[in-house]
């Protein structure tokens, strides 16, 4: 099988490729009979390398990834939030860029306040958040939207293809967390509408490829109609 | 052996397994769902998770761990089963908790405990197989690694003769020897994951009906690949 580019769906067990000639990615396993799927979902080749992207399953943290989360408990040196993954996760206070009395921690952030945060570290104690960088912190307007995080590779697109037509037909600002939730925030409630729609169509047809061109046609489309 | 002109109640042939329907995603809250008809048996299975162990006592930090709870619709069995747990359900909940971990790569998810509700909403014989496959199809979907899907089927004798895929009215078999049930759940390959046996049998006819089981094994896959393949959410 596996052509250039070509992607198939793999099933727990089934054999990818046969031989040598590849090297076993994420979600893979070499056995003796070829690369073997370790879970369901995409199986992509990409020069030699044979990963399988998932398509369902709940979100697993992984360092870097910007996320957006519910803060849901203050203790004396921060915030534990709840980010869609099996744990909960905490950001410190000394991973806020300013200054913080120690009383008066529910001004900086509540209970209930959504937060736009940055996978900082993942070790035995559990998931650390960190605010420290730009676009990130307390998500004081716009609205939010959560989609499945499978999804969210194909809203992003390659190199942020999707997600910047998204934007500029739109006119919001859009930050999509790794973990499904999608924030949105433009000048009118209207765009915003606008733009969870779109964003909601390529959910829906996240199973297309070529993508993009089908998401020009969209705006086309409906852009009238907004 | 008398195979030949055995007759089976409902005229299939003695290999010949009920009509199979599978589908998954049927369950939108869950992380994971499938649906599992086999004849007159239909299973179906959601999986919640990973998720932290609760109560807290009982997570384990060198391992991730399997929880499955099997229930039997009041509804689905002929005379009204009282809900709720009971010795039966409880020792099939660990049945298949034994048959799926071999192939579950479960270790990586320290502290954290996956969910697998089973519920059957219809029986005819057959249950945990069916509540097997479809657990099987249910984590697959919900993205557990796994290094193989297991098959399950219940394979059985009716007095002399073997059979896969008993009934309700071929289990209540009284002619003879009368009716042995084997449930066995073994991967693709053929790697055997849990066995069980009610009745008399002798040890090469049960080599016999294992390497029966395989061929239905092999069969039962190539419908959960489809089921898999044509998932819908």
């Amino acid at each position: 099988m596996t052509n250039e580019n070509k992607r198939q769906v793999v099933i727990p067990g089934e054999v990818i490729v046969n031989g040598d000639d590849y090297l076993p990615g994420e979600g893979t396993e070499r056995t003796d009979k070829g690369i073997v799927a370790l879970r369901f979902g995409l199986a992509e080749e990409f020069n030699k390398l044979i990963k399988v992207i998932p398509l369902s399953g709940t979100y697993q943290p992984r360092r870097g990834n910007v996320i957006i989360g519910k803060v849901e408990m203050i203790t004396s040196n921060g915030w534990v939030t709840d980010i869609g993954a099996p744990e909960n996760a905490f950001l410190p206070l000394m991973e806020v860029p300013r200054f913080v009395n120690k009383n008066g921690m529910e001004e900086v952030l509540d209970i209930g306040d959504m937060v736009a945060a940055k996978i900082w570290s993942i070790n035995r104690r559990g998931i650390d958040l960190s605010i420290k960088s730009h676009g990130l912190g307390r998500i004081d307007e716009g609205i939010i939207i959560e989609i499945n995080p499978n999804k969210v590779p194909r809203v992003i697109g390659k190199e942020g293809s999707m997600i910047k037509i998204i934007k500029n037909k739109t006119g919001c600002d859009i930050t999509v967390g790794q973990n499904g939730f999608i924030w949105i925030k433009g000048d009118k409630v209207e765009d915003e509408i606008f733009a969870k729609k779109a964003i909601n169509f390529v959910v829906e047809k996240s199973y297309l490829s070529g993508l993009t061109e089908e998401i020009e046609k969209w705006f086309v489309k409906n852009e009238g109609k907004e | 052996m008398a195979t030949k002109n055995f007759k089976r109640i409902d005229g299939r042939a003695v290999d010949e397994m009920r009509q199979i329907s599978a589908k998954v995603g049927i369950i939108p809250n869950a992380d994971g769902s499938a649906m599992w008809k086999q004849g007159d048996t239909i299973a179906i299975a959601a999986v919640y998770g990973p998720k932290k162990m609760h109560p807290q006592h009982q997570q384990d930090p060198t391992t991730g761990q399997l929880r499955c709870n099997y229930t039997l619709g009041s509804f689905s069995v002929a005379e009204r089963a009282r809900p709720g747990k009971n010795r039966r359900s409880r020792e099939i909940d660990k049945i298949i908790e034994w048959a799926l971990s071999p192939v579950l790569q479960i270790e990586r998810f320290v502290n954290n405990v996956i969910d697998v509700h089973i519920h059957i909403i219809q029986a005819d014989a057959g249950t945990r197989c069916a509540g097997i496959n479809a657990a099987a199809l249910a984590l697959a979907h919900a993205g557990i690694p796994m290094k193989k899907m297991v098959c399950s089927v219940a394979a059985g004798k009716l007095d002399k003769t073997l059979v896969m895929d008993l009934t309700k009215e071929e289990e209540d078999y009284k002619d003879g020897e009368g009716s042995t049930d084997i449930p066995i759940t073994m991967t693709q390959d053929g790697e055997i994951t849990h066995i069980q046996l009610d009745g008399k049998i002798n040890s090469k006819e049960l080599k016999e009906v294992i390497e029966m089981t395989k061929k239905a094994g092999k069969e039962i896959y190539e419908i959960q690949k489809k089921a898999l393949k044509e998932v819908t959410e």
